[in-house]
């Protein structure tokens, strides 16, 4: 178990180094100035000099990669060109209100869909499987986008049960939760149907194996043998989407936070594109990325606590 | 073999299955009867493809879905099993029949310890939880898989595929049934390991004076641990009898075939092994007339145009061959 | 006993005719394959088919909703949207098809060197693919955004360069798995050279399944490029794209809400349409695909 964790912590180490190598190669892979790209249009060449010596951009590459996957280690990511403060600090001040967003999004398609799809499985080609097979195909199709577009659209702006920007008042819980229901919607929404259909095939071939029969034979409780027998396997396909899923919720939620006007990383990565504030969209990519794998890391020592097979391969 | 309930613990009487495939339906069973008596332990013989197993799954009402049953009952203490209830079903599962699976492989719960599943199934017990774990820990012993008390903490992957069969054997030596269902249980053992499960389920018999229904292709094996014998074929009983009446007067030209073909009978070294010639009809479009026909060296006309009924050959001994009804060459 | 041909022959002139009785039996690939049929048709006649310029500039009639003149409307500079909506079918078509082709393509390549090749070339490639799926697509899209400047070109290249590891994965657990075929050892065994083992031996066995999956890519791919360009970096204005048409939605929404509606609505025929149609084939082919990386 404990080698099972040492490699897998050590292969995430490995993946996020090469992410970081890849972002910062990409600076230098650019043709023309880095730091004109840094910098921006507008920039002097007496700034151009001055950030060129600050970032060592007359290193060799390899070097120059090195000592900054050192530096993003011990925490610093480089600073921002236009406030002077440090990227890091200004991408972990966004951070939660991302977090919370998919975290929201992530539960209520967790609460929604793996129930649905548990039901969908047992109770075979009946009105709500049907319906439910239907609805997630339909669910997975369109993009998150776009659901927050009408959801603004209706639920917002035309009848008003919702608001329309903003993550909410400090320190009013009732308001904060207002105004994560739409956001939350959007990005979950495709979810619950991943979940639920993942959830049905998973129980559904479980339950034609061999071993439920077995079960049966010895006469055990339907009951249990549904939730102790057969969705403990069925689950840990399940666990293993939701790590991936967490790396798509991060690209849903710039656009949900884009569209409801919240507060977060993707607003920050946005602002950043238009004034081509490189620094600070390498710092987000950095951290959503490491957090990213961090999920898909615990997603697979999740699945392995819960499936000893697993604990044997990588 | 009377058909009295008093002395059978299981009756099949005229069972019919089909199975709907792409092909069509596929009669795998046609019209199959077959007594176990009590206390008695009987083999189920055939070769791959017969419907010994679906015979095995429909005592327990375990069919797969594509599954129905055409005609007959599965009549099991008086009972018959196929109206029963879900409710009535399960308790006679596990309690009054248990069974044995053929595939170790795939028979245990991959992610559950083996701990868990032999406590599980003890469920009707009243006993807590330690005395069921020492239950459980104590017939692992019996089959024997060393140190029990510490592998049962261990998972189905990490055992060896004979000795998940013995785990399997074990489970189902955990309830004390009145019948027991054994689907080829020692397939996947070598000859020792065979040998001595055997004569645990022997001892076992006598000890809970229950009936065994054994299913396996293995000839010498059914020879020594059976009472009584039933040969199938594509889905058919074509001979029931003791098992001296099988092993010394095989009636039907299939069981005799069988016998001749059994390695073990074989005196001189020889390069051919013998073997029956042809394949098993197909079950979705079948022929006219006997279902051994195509692979019988011993056809008459008779055979091509109906299908042979039981002819009683003594008390105990049956075969459905028209051979027997002139009186011809047995 | 029937020879060996009539045989093979008749059960290829069944397998087409199974294949379509039961395709036409599932409601949702027809639906699927209706809407596909209309957008592919519709974005390659659409020169045809648009009633008006889709540039042309009308500041008088701004912002109009859906009328006899103007089915869905006119956009903030007087522009028919339908129109708009109808040439942003070509953007979407043309991403898609450019970038999933060069995608499969060196997704292959690299698979199969992956899978065939030596065990450290593969762990290579295998960190390597893996590292690029641990950015999330749109922000990493974004990245690569800032560096080279928006454009339609640099959607196709972002696109390519996420789905590649996609498709590597796949084809390299396909070619592993098949390294070891009897057959393939059979091929060895005569001395054939390794170029001729992976594209006339790997490549037939390998290209069915995935070019399914590559179809149910088409949804996800005009996906990013509509949400791209609703986020400005993608299409440049004046060039009509569905996502630039919903954020002058997003824009005006206060004004009108017929902006996104009609900027929603082929987003949404398009990515159910093939996502319908590409479940219905894959159910057919082969339902074992439902369980992908």
């Amino acid at each position: 178990m404990w080698i099972y964790l040492a490699k897998r912590t050590s292969l995430a180490v490995v993946i996020v180094i090469i992410a970081i190598s890849l972002l910062y190669s990409m600076i230098l892979m650019v043709p023309g100035d880095p730091t004109a790209v840094i910098l921006g249009p507008r920039s002097t060449p007496e700034m151009r000099e001055a950030l060129r010596a600050d970032m060592g951009l007359d290193r060799p590459a390899i070097v120059q990669v090195g000592s900054f996957i050192l530096r993003v280690f011990k925490g610093d990511m480089g600073t921002d060109v236009f406030t002077n403060r440090p990227v890091s600090q200004i991408v972990f001040e966004q951070l939660p209100y991302t977090m919370i967003l998919i975290f929201a999004g992530i539960s209520w398609a967790i609460v929604l869909g793996i129930p649905l799809g548990c039901y969908s499985a047992l109770n075979r080609n009946s009105f709500i499987d049907k319906l439910t097979g239907v609805f997630s195909v339909g669910t997975i199709a369109i993009p998150a986008f776009v659901i927050a577009l009408y959801g603004l659209l209706i639920f917002a702006v035309h009848l008003q049960w919702l608001p329309a920007i903003g993550a909410g008042e400090e320190g009013d819980l009732v308001d904060q939760i207002k105004h994560l229901i739409l956001p939350a919607f959007a990005i979950g929404l495709g979810w619950v149907g991943y979940l639920s259909r993942l959830v049905r095939a998973s129980m559904l071939e479980v339950l034609g194996e061999n071993h439920i029969r077995t079960a049966r034979a010895f006469g055990l409780p339907e009951k249990l043998i549904v939730f102790r027998y057969a969705l403990k396997l069925a689950i840990l396909p399940t666990v293993a989407l939701m790590g991936v899923g967490v790396g798509y919720l991060l690209s849903s939620s710039v656009f949900a936070e884009i569209v409801f006007a919240r507060p977060g990383i993707g607003k920050l990565i946005y602002e950043s594109v238009l004034t081509r504030n490189y620094p600070i969209i390498m710092g987000s990519v950095l951290i959503t990325t490491i957090i990213f794998v961090l999920c898909t890391m615990m997603a697979d020592i999740i699945n392995a606590i819960l499936d000893p097979r697993m604990r044997e391969n990588l | 073999m009377t058909n009295s309930s008093h002395t059978n613990v299981l009756d099949i009487r005229n069972l019919s299955i089909e199975f709907s495939t792409n092909r069509g339906r596929l009669k795998a069973l046609r019209d199959v009867t077959l007594t176990v008596p009590k206390q008695k332990i009987v083999g189920l013989v055939g070769e791959s493809g017969c419907g010994k197993s679906t015979v095995i799954f429909s005592i327990l009402n375990l069919m797969a879905e594509n599954a129905s049953i055409t005609n007959g009952e599965v009549v099991f203490e008086g009972q018959d099993i196929l109206k029963m209830s879900a409710q009535q079903l399960q308790s006679l599962r596990g309690d009054r029949i248990s069974m044995v699976f053929q595939d170790p492989m795939t028979s245990l719960n991959p992610v559950l310890a083996i701990e868990t599943q032999m406590i599980d199934i003890q469920y009707r017990s009243s006993a807590n939880k330690e005395e069921k774990r020492k239950r459980a820990a104590d017939m692992l012993d019996h089959v024997g898989i060393p140190d029990a008390i510490h592998r049962l903490k261990s998972y189905p992957h990490q055992f060896s595929g004979g000795m998940r069969q013995r785990i399997s054997i074990a489970m189902a030596l955990l309830a004390k049934p009145a019948l027991l269902l054994a689907d080829e249980p020692t397939t996947a053992l070598d000859a020792t390991l065979e040998a001595q499960i055997v004569h645990r389920l022997r001892q076992l018999q006598k000890d809970l004076a229950c009936s065994i229904l054994f299913v396996s292709h293995h000839l010498g094996l059914i020879a020594e641990l059976c009472d009584q014998v039933v040969v199938m074929y594509a889905g058919e009983v074509v001979e029931a009898g003791d098992v001296r009446d099988i092993f010394h007067r095989a009636a039907h030209p299939y069981t005799q075939a069988l016998l001749l073909c059994d390695p073990a009978r074989i005196e001189e070294a020889t390069r051919n092994l013998p073997t029956i010639p042809g394949d098993i009809p197909d079950l979705v479009n079948l022929p006219r007339g006997c279902i051994f026909q195509n692979r019988c060296s011993k056809k008459i006309k008779t055979c091509t145009t109906s299908s042979p009924p039981g002819y009683r050959i003594s008390p105990t001994h049956t075969a459905n061959c028209f051979l027997l009804a002139k009186g011809g060459d047995i | 006993m029937e020879t060996i041909n009539t045989s093979t022959t008749r059960a290829k002139k069944s397998e087409l005719y199974t294949f379509i009785a039961r395709f036409t039996r599932d409601p949702m690939g027809l639906c699927g394959l209706i809407l596909v049929v209309l957008m592919v048709l519709s974005a390659v006649f659409a020169t045809w088919i648009i009633p008006y310029d889709p540039i042309a500039l009308d500041i008088l009639h701004r912002l109009e909703p859906p009328s006899i003149e103007h089915i869905m409307g006119t956009d903030q500079l007087g522009r028919d949207v339908f129109s708009r909506v109808i040439m942003g079918g070509r953007i979407a078509l043309k991403v898609a098809l450019i970038s999933i082709s060069v995608a499969l393509s060196c997704g292959l390549l690299l698979g199969l060197i992956a899978g065939y090749g030596s065990p450290w070339v593969d762990r290579l490639m295998i960190t390597f693919f893996d590292t690029i799926r641990s950015f999330p697509t749109i922000i990493f899209a974004l990245a690569i955004v800032t560096l080279v400047g928006p454009s339609l070109n640099t959607i196709i290249l972002v696109v390519i360069i996420t789905t590649i590891p996609v498709y590597g994965r796949i084809v390299r657990a396909q070619a592993q798995s098949m390294k070891n075929n009897e057959f393939i050892l059979a091929e060895r065994a005569m001395g054939a050279g390794v170029p001729r083992i992976l594209l006339v031996h790997m490549l037939p066995n390998i290209i069915g399944p995935l070019l399914i999956i590559a179809s149910m890519d088409i949804p996800a791919v005009v996906t990013i490029e509509a949400g791209l360009s609703f986020l400005g970096v993608g299409i440049r204005p004046p060039t009509p794209s569905w996502g630039s048409i919903l954020n002058d939605g997003y824009s005006f929404i206060r004004n009108t809400p017929w902006l996104i509606i009609a900027g929603g609505i082929p987003l949404i025929l398009t990515t159910l349409g093939f996502t319908f149609l590409g479940e219905s084939l894959r159910d057919i082919f082969d339902p074992k695909l439902r369980k992908d990386i």
